[in-house]
C-alpha cells in the first residue's frame, strides 16, 4: 500500500513536471541556446559607463533564463565591435606533399572569424557585440546580435540597432535594457525592464515597516510610504498605477490605495472593523478583494477602490484570508482558508460558491499567486517540512498536480509571478535575514535583489 | 582887542542868564504829610494747639499676621495724646508694635490748650498669597494603567494555531477579570487594548486573522466574567510583534499569547 502510494506521488510529480515545462517552454529542459556575450566597450568618455551598462545587460540575458551564457574566459583575444571587424577566413591550405593523413587544422582568427565563436572553446550560438559613444551629447549603442550558425558575416546578423540614452550612467543601463529587450523578444522572452517589484522594507528588526520599490534588478530601492508604523502587504494594480496596502498607522490594521506617480493617497475607507488587510486587484483594476473582521474574523470580502459598495463574499467561521481573483478570467478567486484546520489552498467563485480545496490537507500552505496564464498558482507550503518551514511551490490548477521549486533552504514565502510568467520573486531567509530573490519558474536560478536591512513580501507588477 | 571881545561874551552870558532866571514860574505848594500811624497796642498771642512732628507706620504694608511699628512725636503744648483703634493715650513720643488683622488707619489726637491736632498713619495689611493646592489626585494616564496591567495582569497563551481558550489561559483570564474590572474602575476614562499575537510559524496574512481571532475569544471571555465590553477594544499584530525570535518551542509558546495594553 505505502509502495502504491510513494508511486502515485512519483506519477503526480511527474506530471507537475510536464505542467511545468509546458510553461516554462525551453527554459527547463535544457535546449536554451548559448549566447557570447563579451563586455562591450565605449568610445573616449562613454567607457566610464560601460562597467554599469556589461552589468545591466549581463544580468538581463542570465536572469532571463533564455540563454546559456559562455564562459567568458573561453573568449578569443580580438572582440569585434561592429560587423565589419569580421573576416573571412582564408580557404584551407592544400595539403602539403609527404605529409599524409595530416589533418589540416585552420588557423584561429584570433576572434575575427565566426568559427572563432562557434568553434571550440566558446562554443556559443549566437554572439552580441557593439560599442558605445557620446555622440552629440547622447550616450549612443549600436549594437548587433548575430547568428553563428550562419555562413558568413553578411548573412548572421539578426539585430542591427542604435539606441539612444541620455549621456550618464542611467542612460547606459537604459540601453542595456533595451538591447537585451529586443534579444529576448527574438525568443519569446518578455524584458522585466519597466516592471517594479514592490516590498516591505525594515532597517532592523526594530524598525518600522514601510512600503518600498525596486527595478526587477534589485537597482532603484526607494521608500514609498513614510508612516513609521506597522504598514505591509502590498500589491500593484495590472496597470501597475495603484498599490494596495495595509498599515496600522491608525491603530487596527486597514487598507491603504495609493497611486504611484506620483504617490498619493486615493483615501480608501475602511469598514468599522478589527482588521481590514490582504488587499489585491481585480483584472479590471476597478475593485479590491481584501480580508475583513467586519462580521467576524475573518471572510473575504470586494469593494471599490475608494471602499464603497463593501460586501461579503465568504462569512465562515474561520479564518479565509489572501484573496487573489484570477487574472486571466477574472471568475475565480485563490485564497488560504484554516477552514478544514491547517491553513490550504482552496478556490471559488466571485460570489463565494464552488468552494474547492487544491492542496491537499497536509502541512500549511499560503500566499497563493496566480501566474498570468490563470491556470497556475505559485504558493508557500510547509508539506514534506516542520510547521513554519514554507517552500515555495507551483501548481497546475486544473490537474493540482505540483512541483517544489525552492528546498529546504531556509523559511520561502509570498511568492509573486513578473508580468513575463517566467520570474518569480519570493521572500528567503536562507542568507539567515529575510531578503528578496528571484528565480526562473523552474526553481532555477535563484539570486539575491535586497541585500540591507530586512526585506518581505514582494508583488511584482507593471 | 582880542581882551575887550572877550569880556563882551562874557557880559553876555551873565546878562543872558539873568535873563533867563528872571522868566521862571513860580512852583505849587508840596501836599500835606500823611497821618501818622496810629498806635496799637499787639494782643498776647494765643496759645498754639500741639503740633504732630511724626505719626508713622513701618513698614505701612504687612501681610497679615505680620507686625508694623507706630511712631509718632507730638510737641508743644500737649494736654493729652491718643492713639485710636484700642491703643488709647500715649506718651508724647513714643511707638508701639500693631498686628492689625485688616488694613487699618490709626489716628493719633493730641490734644493741648490751644486745640487739637490730629494725624494719621495707615498700615495696609495684605492677605498672604494661598498655599499652593493640595496636589491633584492623580491623572488616569496610560502610565499608570500601563503599570497597573504589567503588575496585575497576566498574558494568556494558546496552542499553535488555536483560538481556543484554554485550561492555563482560562485561570489567568479569570484572574485578569478582576484586576481589569479594578483597573477600570480606578481609571473611568481608560479603555484597554486585547492584542492578539501569533508565532512565527503560519504565514504573516493567516496570522493577522488568527492574532484577532485570539484577541476576541479573550475579549469574549472577559465579558462574560463581568468587564465592560466597550471598555475593550481588540488588535491582531498577527506575528509582527514577536517577543522573541528564537526557533524553538518555548519561544514559539511566549509568541502565541494575548497581551494588554492601556488604549489611546
Amino acid at each position: 500500500m505505502k509502495r502504491l502510494i510513494w508511486l502515485a506521488m512519483v506519477a503526480a510529480a511527474a506530471l507537475a513536471v510536464l505542467a511545468a515545462q509546458d510553461i516554462n517552454m525551453r527554459i527547463i529542459n535544457g535546449q536554451r541556446p548559448t549566447i557570447a556575450l563579451p563586455d562591450l566597450r565605449g568610445a573616449g568618455d562613454a567607457q566610464k559607463f560601460m562597467a554599469a551598462f556589461n552589468e545591466t545587460l549581463q544580468g538581463d540575458i542570465q536572469g532571463s533564463g533564455y540563454f546559456k551564457i559562455a564562459p567568458k574566459t573561453s573568449y578569443p583575444l580580438n572582440i569585434p565591435q561592429q560587423p565589419s571587424d569580421f573576416v573571412t577566413p582564408p580557404p584551407p591550405a592544400p595539403p602539403q606533399r609527404g605529409r599524409r593523413n595530416q589533418i589540416v587544422r585552420p588557423p584561429s582568427g584570433g576572434g575575427r572569424w565566426m568559427i572563432d565563436w562557434s568553434g571550440p572553446p566558446v562554443n556559443a550560438n549566437y554572439l552580441a557585440f557593439g560599442y558605445t559613444a557620446l555622440d552629440n551629447g547622447v550616450f549612443l549603442l549600436r549594437g548587433w546580435l548575430f547568428d553563428l550558425s550562419k555562413d558568413s558575416p553578411s548573412t548572421a546578423q539578426v539585430i542591427g540597432k542604435n539606441y539612444l540614452a541620455s549621456p550618464d550612467e542611467a542612460g547606459a543601463r537604459q540601453t542595456a535594457h533595451e538591447f537585451a529587450a529586443d534579444i529576448l523578444a527574438l525568443f519569446g522572452g518578455k524584458s522585466l525592464f519597466g516592471t517594479h517589484i514592490y516590498y516591505v522594507h525594515q532597517a532592523t528588526s526594530r524598525s518600522p515597516d514601510e512600503i518600498w520599490v525596486m527595478d526587477p534588478d534589485g537597482s532603484g530601492q526607494r521608500q514609498i510610504t513614510h508612516f513609521n508604523s506597522i504598514t505591509i502587504e502590498p500589491s500593484v494594480s495590472p496597470d501597475g498605477s495603484k498599490i494596495a496596502f495595509v498599515s496600522f498607522v491608525r491603530g487596527n490594521p486597514g487598507i491603504f490605495v495609493f497611486s504611484v506617480d506620483p504617490v498619493r493617497d486615493l483615501r480608501f475607507y475602511n469598514q468599522k472593523a478589527s482588521v481590514n488587510g490582504q488587499p489585491s486587484f481585480t483584472p479590471d483594476g476597478k475593485q479590491i478583494v481584501f480580508q475583513s473582521s467586519a462580521r467576524g474574523c475573518c471572510g473575504i470580502y470586494i469593494a471599490n477602490l475608494d471602499g464603497s459598495g463593501f460586501r461579503p463574499i465568504t462569512m465562515s467561521r474561520f479564518i479565509d484570508a489572501e484573496p487573489k481573483v484570477n487574472p486571466k478570467t477574472g471568475t475565480e478567486i485563490a485564497f488560504s482558508s484554516g477552514r478544514s484546520g491547517p491553513e490550504q489552498i482552496y478556490r471559488m467563485g466571485m460570489d463565494g460558491g464552488d468552494i474547492e480545496r487544491l492542496t491537499d490537507g497536509t502541512g500549511e500552505a499560503s500566499n497563493p499567486n496566480w501566474h498570468p496564464d490563470g491556470q497556475h498558482l505559485a504558493f508557500a507550503w510547509t508539506r514534506g517540512f516542520a510547521a513554519g518551514k514554507f517552500n515555495i511551490f507551483f501548481m497546475d490548477v486544473a490537474s493540482r498536480n505540483y512541483i517544489q521549486l525552492t528546498h529546504d533552504e531556509g523559511k520561502n514565502e509570498n511568492p509573486s509571478w513578473a508580468p513575463d510568467g517566467v520570474h518569480l520573486a519570493f521572500m528567503s531567509n536562507r542568507t539567515g535575514q529575510e531578503q528578496i530573490w528571484v528565480m526562473l519558474a523552474n526553481g532555477t536560478q535563484a539570486h539575491q535583489l535586497t541585500k540591507q536591512g530586512i526585506n518581505k513580501s514582494p508583488a511584482w507588477g507593471m | 582887542m582880542l581882551l575887550k571881545r572877550r569880556i563882551e561874551i562874557v557880559c553876555l552870558a551873565l546878562s543872558l542868564a539873568m535873563f533867563a532866571a528872571g522868566c521862571k514860574k513860580k512852583a505849587p505848594p508840596p501836599p500835606p504829610p500823611p497821618p501818622p500811624a496810629p498806635v496799637v497796642t499787639p494782643a498776647p498771642p494765643p496759645p498754639r494747639a500741639p503740633t504732630v512732628a511724626q505719626f508713622t507706620a513701618e513698614p505701612s504694608s504687612i501681610q497679615r499676621g505680620q507686625s508694623s511699628t507706630l511712631r509718632w512725636e507730638v510737641s508743644g503744648n500737649v494736654t493729652s495724646v491718643a492713639i485710636d483703634n484700642g491703643i488709647g493715650t500715649v506718651q508724647n513720643t513714643g511707638n508701639r508694635r500693631v498686628f492689625p488683622s485688616d488694613s487699618t488707619t490709626y489716628t493719633l489726637t493730641a490734644t493741648g490748650a490751644g486745640g487739637t491736632t490730629t494725624a494719621s498713619a495707615t498700615v495696609n495689611v495684605s492677605s498672604p498669597p494661598p498655599p499652593p493646592p493640595p496636589p491633584p489626585p492623580p491623572p488616569v494616564d496610560h502610565g499608570t494603567v500601563t503599570s497597573r496591567l504589567s503588575s496585575d495582569v497576566q498574558d494568556a497563551y494558546f496552542d499553535y494555531d488555536k483560538s481556543d481558550i484554554r485550561a492555563d489561559a482560562q485561570q489567568a483570564l479569570t484572574q485578569d477579570a478582576t484586576a481589569l474590572k479594578s483597573i477600570l474602575t480606578d481609571f473611568p476614562s481608560a479603555t484597554i487594548v486585547v492584542e492578539g499575537n501569533c508565532d512565527e510559524r503560519g504565514s504573516a496574512e493567516y496570522n493577522l486573522g488568527l492574532g484577532d481571532r485570539r484577541a476576541t475569544s479573550a475579549k469574549d471571555f472577559l465579558v462574560q466574567l463581568g468587564v465592560p465590553a466597550d471598555r475593550l477594544r481588540t488588535i491582531s499584530y498577527g506575528k509582527e510583534r514577536p517577543v522573541c525570535t528564537e526557533q524553538t518551542e518555548a519561544c514559539w509558546q511566549k509568541n502565541r499569547h494575548v497581551h494588554f495594553s492601556a488604549g489611546q
